[in-house]
């Protein structure tokens, strides 16, 4: 077993190694292969979409799947493949952007506590500390109400919710690595603490941030549905996977290929995220591996 | 021990005083007063109805007022349901939230558990691969997915099961509460089977196994109090999830718990029930916390000891 002080010396092949113990990985793979489709979809919607998103045909009305309507369509005759599609865009953006922020954060919040150290770490992470401890479930719901339905909000809230994990895991990192010759080295050639936490210890504690990130991206997804699927949080006109499940509720006795089809594809992408996250787990962090 | 406790609820206040303050400032930056909703009240109705809320005082004072209130357990009357108080709706929701929490925990701590132990014992195996995936495919099911299918199945083709409602009839707490811990069941899988597997591997397991002890009291009575610390550590934050997943599970089955109150009154814009509800959740997750931490510390003795050892 290589100790981490190596790996970290060894850049280059930890990330060889990682990708070669991530192609052994098959539902890994599946994972990274079906969330770069969506990504690719989502991206390309406004072109690919079978139908225009505001389109409705209310002659038509709500209609089983068919050649014309892949995966049905809606009460008011509108293309529910479209609808998944355009939906899909706004969560998936809502899970990449909340994540950022999360990110953002989190590592330079527990950058900064790792490797200051002393008094501002111990400040830093009481607050983390009982930040953990407030229920933040019910402070979105209550910011939704507060300030409206807003996206950008939205983002915000959840971004603000899920950074003091990513705090942890970069605090502690830190303490390893601040510690180590090179840092040490960085020091008396006379750079500044700020050089050194961006060119050394950020880009050391890549990999742990890397896996809790994939495993964030669900999460957010998962709390964005939520949300909307209560009514606080994307609001119509726009769609997400979380408001078409809503929609898809009200109406599944008559209709449950509404419910049906946003529902499994809410599901096959947390699926494609977590397979991939403990993948990447497994991979890029030898000490965590399962047995 | 004490002093452990005494130490916790010491840190609570600190926490509890934080969340009373920023939903109370939050709540009071909000566009639009509780009763701009209404339709056109006369002015003078308005400035009778503030001053029964005391809306009329400075902020800071009905914000003094509002925590000797809350210190005393009143969290004042509710603006949308009038005659009522904050206290009498938690009252009323509390116990029916409180029943489906439990019924829900009690799913997910029986199936999670033995699906965990289960694979813990023979891993990589088909006995590890299919509970694991079935807790993969629970996570990935949300509940507010899992709820509409379970009634869609069970409730409407089937019709073997209530689809609504809180007591009314028999068998109609069935699908709030699997929909409610399977989530958990999932999560508990795969905890279990994580601390199982650890222990498994120790040696006084090993001592045990050399003594000719048969596999089932090793697993029962040398395993398992040791490869459940990750899950009871998982109970005290669990809680706080139940609260959120309440919300959904009460939604759905129209159940009128606590959850259902919330997610009304954010609807209702009432003002006071979301202060009051707020503050009143964030103490029972800061007591279930605590709660978790203690059981996890009488399980693993050497967590007593430093414990112990702080004093």
């Amino acid at each position: 077993m290589i100790d981490s002080s190596q790996q970290a010396e060894q850049g280059s092949s930890l990330w060889f190694d990682a990708w070669i113990k991530l192609r052994k990985n098959k539902l890994a793979l599946v994972g990274f292969v079906i969330l770069l489709f969506l990504i690719v979809v989502s991206l390309l919607t406004p072109w690919i979409a079978p139908y225009s998103y505001e389109e409705q045909n209310l002659m038509l009305g709500a209609t089983a799947p068919s050649a014309a309507h892949w995966l049905g369509t809606d009460i008011f005759g509108r293309d529910m493949l479209t609808r998944i599609m355009y939906g899909g865009r706004v969560s998936l953006m809502v899970g990449f952007i909340a994540t950022a922020v999360a990110l953002i954060i989190g590592i330079l919040w527990g950058s900064i506590a790792g490797f200051v150290g002393g008094r501002v770490d111990a400040v830093m992470m009481r607050i983390v500390d009982i930040m953990y401890a407030l229920p933040f479930m019910i402070f979105i719901v209550l910011l939704m109400v507060v300030f409206g339905r807003n996206i950008l909000l939205l983002f915000v809230a959840i971004g603000a919710v899920e950074w003091l994990t990513m705090a942890r895991i970069v605090r502690s990192q830190v303490m390893t690595l601040r510690k180590q010759e090179f840092v040490e080295a960085a020091y008396s050639m006379g750079l500044s603490r700020w050089a050194i936490i961006r060119r050394h210890i950020i880009p050391n504690t890549l990999g742990p941030v890397i896996v809790y990130t994939t495993l964030t991206i669900p999460s957010v997804m998962l709390l964005e549905a939520f949300l909307s699927f209560l009514g606080l949080g994307i609001q119509p006109p726009q769609s997400s996977w979380g408001l078409l499940i809503n929609y898809g509720v009200e109406t599944m006795e008559e209709y449950p290929w509404l419910l049906i089809f946003p529902g499994i594809t809410l599901s096959l992408t947390l699926f494609a995220l977590n397979f991939l996250g403990d993948g990447l787990r497994d991979a890029l962090d030898p000490r965590a591996s399962k047995d | 021990m004490l002093r452990f406790i005494a130490n916790r609820l010491l840190q609570a206040i600190p926490v509890l005083l934080v969340v009373i303050s920023v939903t109370f400032l939050l709540i009071h930056s909000a566009p639009g007063g509780p009763f701009s909703a209404e339709k056109a009240v006369p002015p003078e109705v308005a400035r009778a109805l503030e001053a029964q809320y005391n809306l009329d005082q400075p902020l800071w004072q009905q914000y003094i007022s509002y925590l000797g209130d809350v210190i005393q357990g009143d969290f004042g009357p509710s603006f949308k349901y009038s005659g009522r108080t904050v206290n009498e709706l938690i009252a009323a929701g509390l116990p029916v939230t409180a029943e489906l929490a439990l019924y829900a925990m009690l799913v997910a701590l029986i199936i999670g558990i033995s699906a965990g132990v289960l694979a813990a014992v023979r891993p990589n195996t088909m006995q590890d691969y299919l509970p694991m995936s079935a807790a993969m495919l629970g996570i990935c099911m949300p509940s507010f997915l899992l709820g509409p299918i379970l009634v869609l199945v069970f409730g409407i083709h089937l019709e073997w099961l209530p689809i609504s409602g809180w007591g009314d009839i028999p068998g109609d707490k069935i699908l709030p509460a699997i929909t409610l811990g399977t989530g958990y069941a999932a999560y508990i899988a795969r905890l279990s089977r994580g601390g199982m597997l650890e222990v498994l591997s120790q040696d006084y397991i090993r001592t045990a196994r050399a003594k000719g002890l048969s596999e089932r009291i090793i697993i029962f009575k040398h395993a398992l109090r040791g490869g459940l610390i990750p899950v009871v550590a998982f109970l005290g934050p669990a809680f706080a999830g139940l609260l959120g997943g309440s919300f959904v599970v009460e939604t759905i089955f129209q159940i009128p718990g606590l959850g259902r109150f919330y997610v009304t009154s954010a609807f209702n814009r009432d003002y006071t029930m979301i202060l009051g509800m707020t503050i009143f959740f964030a103490g029972l997750i800061i007591i279930f916390n605590l709660i978790s931490d203690m059981v996890a510390l009488w399980l693993n003795p050497k967590l007593r000891q430093q414990a112990r050892g702080d004093q």
